[in-house]
């Protein structure tokens, strides 16, 4: 018998359907634990393909801890460990033969603090670009406009790309964050309450952006803030305890959420 | 009822009478200060003398002749530049390199703690036993490579003959070790301080942990462990003993690192205890010189540092 040395999966994985998979993101029979500590308990969701969809629950629930499952970003932290399958295009995220580097390269991820490297503007939207070893100034200069029109802070920065990120606002900065996400063209883009450091009308400039991203991205937000989630969100996932206690039509969840935790949770009486 | 309030407001009675404390703080802050001033104004007295006889000819002459009354210190002002920065060119990648093993997360937090404690402890060593130990171990090492280099190297000045054992470059291999644990320290520091958010921002992107490190975190942290470096220059120039013991304390000017050479410190270690006249006086001249050079090296360093803090301040 011939013996074939199994090709590393890439990611991005091609889809060719244009009306996008119901499930984009697949999560199985998902538990997670840090330590000894259970974080998640038989999570299993399918994440729309070209939706927003939005995480909420109360601090500790796990929402985030999910998010950061999508891109293996939990593996960064000691003795995790985690049992049931989350799948992307149907291919497992945890396959022997996926590399976690390539993996995040097809995620875009923005955090709750906008977190830009002390370099100038262009280069930190071309960060992802460079380490995947493309030097090429006219596909740097194409990606850093793109991005940064993509991420709506184009006009406003295009005079001073090489100027230090740091010099920017903080609206501005999280936007630049966004940039920098889109800026390898990911599937994926994962969203950890990126407003919350974010003034009122820097975050309307945000929620505005998810709108228009979610053309081109599947997007997973966690967000903190109701109106946030109602405003921007297609779906809405409500986790409590390391449960996903509700997961549905967002307008569905806010005007008559089948569960009772949900309703009081989202009207406010507890979290 | 506005009385309570006002009651309050007056019941925090920080202003009433004497605050003992406060004034053996600023009793204790005045007399530092008293005492640097001290220290310096005894060392210009002694040295005036020496100042008004040589002036800056003192500094750009290399005869040091005490029977003719002849000082010059300029052997030993390179002497002492040179042997620190060599110890720096030693020092600063493994220096560096330690403190970005002891920062990221290559080894178990416990092997880490240990070794960041061994290092550390580098710095507890006192001097003379590092002398001792560089004159059983290092000396007869690098003798050996000298002699070597000679033979394969020796058309280039660095490596002119005769190798000696007392040389600069014995006195910068320990000055290097000894000054490993401030470089480790500072460095290691700067890198810890790198914000979290910074490093998941990187990994996020799809870095490996090297482009992690050389990209963002080295760049981010650069001011501090630059910083370091220059705390370690300033230790290093000051240093006395080890290297009074190791490099051969010879006023003569060579291109060689394996030359013996002397440094202002070793110089003052040397020669203080059988001066007189003059002497001591152009001593105390070399002693003020060597103290504006490391308090320049020093306050550049620190400026470096406070510079650091804000810069990072602003990612946090």
């Amino acid at each position: 018998m011939q013996t074939t040395k199994e090709a590393p999966v890439k990611m991005p994985l091609d889809d060719s359907n244009p009306l996008g998979r119901p499930d984009f993101i697949s999560v199985k029979d998902f538990n997670f634990f840090y330590g000894k500590k259970q974080a998640l308990y038989d999570i299993n969701m399918d994440i729309p393909e070209r939706q927003v969809t939005a995480f909420i629950g109360p601090s500790g629930c796990g929402k985030s801890t999910l998010l950061r499952n999508f891109n293996r970003m939990n593996e960064l932290i000691d003795g995790i460990h985690n049992s049931g399958d989350i799948r992307i295009l149907g291919k497992s995220i945890y396959d022997k033969g996926v590399e976690v580097i390539s993996l995040r390269r097809s995620i875009g991820m923005v955090f709750q603090k906008s977190n830009p490297f002390p370099k100038s503007i262009y280069e930190n939207v071309v960060f992802a670009l460079r380490i995947s070893g493309n030097s090429k100034k006219s596909e740097l200069d194409e990606c850093v406009e793109r991005s940064l029109r993509g991420a709506a802070l184009w006009n406003e920065v295009k005079d001073r790309l090489h100027e230090s990120a740091l010099g920017l606002s903080g609206g501005q900065m999280q936007r630049l964050c966004i940039a920098r996400a889109i800026a390898n063209r990911p599937k994926v883009l994962l969203m950890d309450e990126p407003c919350s450091a974010l003034d009122p009308i820097a975050t309307v400039k945000v929620e505005e952006l998810i709108r228009e991203l979610k053309q081109q991205f599947t997007i997973v937000i966690v967000t903190h803030n109701m109106q946030q989630a109602t405003r921007c969100s297609d779906n809405t996932a409500f986790f409590y305890l390391g449960k996903l206690v509700e997961y549905a039509d967002t307008q569905k969840i806010f005007s008559n959420p089948s569960e009772k935790q949900t309703e009081d949770y989202i009207t406010g009486r507890f979290g | 009822m506005p009385a309570p309030q006002r009651d309050i407001i007056s019941q925090s009675g920080y202003r009433a009478g004497p605050d003992l404390f406060k004034i053996l703080c600023q009793g204790a802050a005045l007399v530092t200060v008293l005492l640097l001033g001290w220290i310096i104004y005894e060392i210009v007295e002694s040295a005036w003398p020496s100042i008004q006889k040589f002036g800056l000819d003192f500094i750009t002459t290399s005869a040091w002749v005490p029977n003719r009354e002849r000082f010059g210190v300029l052997p030993f002002i390179m002497g002492t530049l040179a042997s620190s920065l060599l110890a720096i060119l030693f020092a600063f990648p493994l220096g560096v390199s330690i403190a970005i093993f002891l920062s990221e997360n290559f080894l178990s937090p416990s092997i880490r703690q240990t070794m960041r404690f061994v290092v550390e402890m580098l710095a507890a060593i006192p001097s003379v036993v590092y002398g001792l130990w560089g004159i059983f171990i290092i000396i007869p090492i690098v003798k050996a490579f000298g002699d070597w280099a000679v033979a394969s190297l020796g058309g280039f000045p660095l490596f002119s003959g005769p190798a000696y054992g007392n040389s600069l470059l014995t006195a910068s291999v320990v000055l290097a070790i000894m000054i490993l644990p401030t470089i480790t320290a500072i460095s290691r520091n700067a890198l810890a301080a790198v914000p979290k958010t910074l490093r998941e921002g990187t990994y996020a992107l799809g870095a490996t942990r090297w482009e992690a490190i050389f990209s963002v975190i080295l760049p981010t942290a650069a001011p501090g462990i630059v910083a370091a470096t220059i705390l370690g220059l300033g230790r290093a120039m000051g240093e006395t003993m080890a290297v009074a013991m190791l490099i051969g304390n010879s006023s003569r000017l060579s291109w060689s690192v394996l030359s013996p050479s002397g440094t202002l410190a070793g110089l003052l270690a040397n020669q203080f205890g059988e001066a007189q006249g003059l002497q001591v006086n152009s001593l105390m001249y070399a002693a003020l010189i060597l103290i504006a050079i490391t308090l320049f090296v020093n306050l550049i360093g620190e400026a470096v540092l406070r510079h650091t803090q804000k810069a990072t301040a602003g990612i946090r």
